[in-house]
């Protein structure tokens, strides 16, 4: 395993549209470490996560290099409703990796669908279809997160499960980033505020 | 590699299961416009036969268009198009797998279809297996075209008009050629040379398009 940090930001500023949502961004993120990126609404904390996962490679100004692919989970999940939660993690786009039915099955019971694997996801609640996208994070992943408000209509439960299963992440060298208006109970929390156009790092 | 190009493929032909009026729209559409153009036109054989090669190019041309705009649409609200792009997979097979997705939802039925479509219309038997011939070439074209132009709206929120502005000049040679095919069959002439043409443009559509639809979706997303 490498010692390179997994994502490092150096003098990076962050665009959308004409608008400069955050200048000067000097970050790294190494392996082991779990940040929670805060900031009102509208700070560009979304920005600040698709520019990381990739997906807007012009919003980026300055650099930032990622080590490796990473798992993205953004507001909208990849979740289809005209599909069971089994098929969803089957023909889910979002992995290279083949899972076994075994693997899928065991995520889909940890994150409480084990009665629903065959029930069209239409017929489930949001948070259900919700926690369809979070079973992803019990399927074998990269080693980086990019997770944007995974805490959105998950129930106390849900919550403390999303809780165990990062610092799981963390414990095996990985990575998380997340975003929300909660802290996640973790022992090596550290946050990285955004306000006024600027990211400043603060530690826990 | 082409593990996406199975993985997309599966995903849009089980969709279309789930949702069969998708299917059955474009082919409803094109029955009708068959069953129109008798009492348009009068029920006049000679007439609507020497039409026939026109009007089956036609409807299959407009059933194409019509179909292919919600192609991307789901993925792009659902956020399955940003997985894609996140999860290193290769965009050019993905895309290939759209494309090929929409042909067999959209095309093949049509393709199976259009003997009967065509009878109805009094097309000369003669021409009957090269419009099937042609549209098997020409519908993978369509495909091509339209999931590109698909791929390049799907940000817009009210792309149709500009879809089919965009579309309309890339697919009307095809249209041409295709109907060409099928009226020298009927007249009695060598098509092999046509329809060659045709095939050898479905496999350049089926090779390069999916290079356009990857850098359109990336931009997509990027709004």
């Amino acid at each position: 395993m490498s010692n390179l940090p997994l994502i490092r930001c150096y003098e990076a500023s962050i665009h959308r549209g004409d608008r400069c949502l955050i200048a000067d961004l000097d970050w790294s993120v190494n392996a082991g470490e779990l940040w929670q990126v805060t900031g009102d609404n509208g700070t560009g904390k979304t920005s600040l996560l698709r520019v990381l996962a990739g997906l807007a490679p012009n919003g980026l100004v300055g650099q930032c290099e990622r080590d490796g692919v990473a798992l993205y989970l953004g507001h909208r999940n990849g979740v289809k409703a005209d599909f069971s939660p089994r098929e969803n993690l089957s023909l889910n786009l979002g992995s290279h990796a083949r899972f076994s039915s075994k693997e899928m099955d065991r995520a889909l019971e940890i994150v409480g669908l084990g009665h629903y694997l065959d029930e069209p996801a239409y017929r489930l609640s949001a948070g259900q279809q919700r926690r369809i996208g979070l079973a992803r994070l019990f399927l074998p992943s990269p080693r980086l997160w990019i997770l944007d408000e995974p805490l959105t209509a998950i129930d106390v439960s849900g919550v403390s499960l999303i809780e165990a299963c990062v610092n799981d992440q963390i414990q095996r060298g990985g990575a998380v980033i997340f975003t929300s208006h909660q802290p996640l109970a973790s022992g090596t929390l550290q946050r990285l505020h955004l306000s006024a156009g600027r990211g400043v790092v603060q530690r826990v | 590699m082409s593990n996406v190009l199975a993985k997309v493929l599966s995903r849009q032909v089980l969709l279309a299961f789930r949702r069969p009026a998708a299917v059955l729209n474009p082919l409803v559409f094109v029955g009708v416009v068959v069953l129109m153009m008798p009492l348009g036109l009068g029920p006049e054989r000679d007439v609507l036969g020497e039409f026939s090669p026109g009007l089956m190019w036609i409807t299959a041309l407009l059933a194409s268009l019509l179909s292919v705009e919600t192609l991307f649409r789901g993925d792009y609200d659902d956020g399955t198009l940003e997985q894609l792009v996140t999860s290193g997979h290769s965009l050019y097979f993905a895309s290939m797998g759209y494309l090929l997705s929409h042909w067999c939802v959209a095309g093949i039925p049509l393709i199976l279809c259009s003997g009967l479509f065509a009878s109805m219309l009094s097309m000369p038997t003669e021409g009957i297996a090269p419009l099937m011939a042609s549209l098997f070439a020409g519908t993978l074209v369509l495909s091509a075209f339209g999931t590109l132009g698909a791929s390049i709206t799907v940000a817009l929120r009210r792309g149709g008009m500009l879809l089919s502005l965009l579309l309309l000049p890339l697919e009307v040679p095809v249209l041409i050629l295709g109907a060409g095919v099928v009226d020298r069959a009927i007249g009695g002439m060598p098509i092999a040379d046509l329809l060659s043409v045709m095939m050898g443009l479905a496999m350049l559509a089926l090779a390069l398009a999916p290079i356009a639809i990857a850098a359109s979706i990336r931009i997509s997303l990027e709004v």
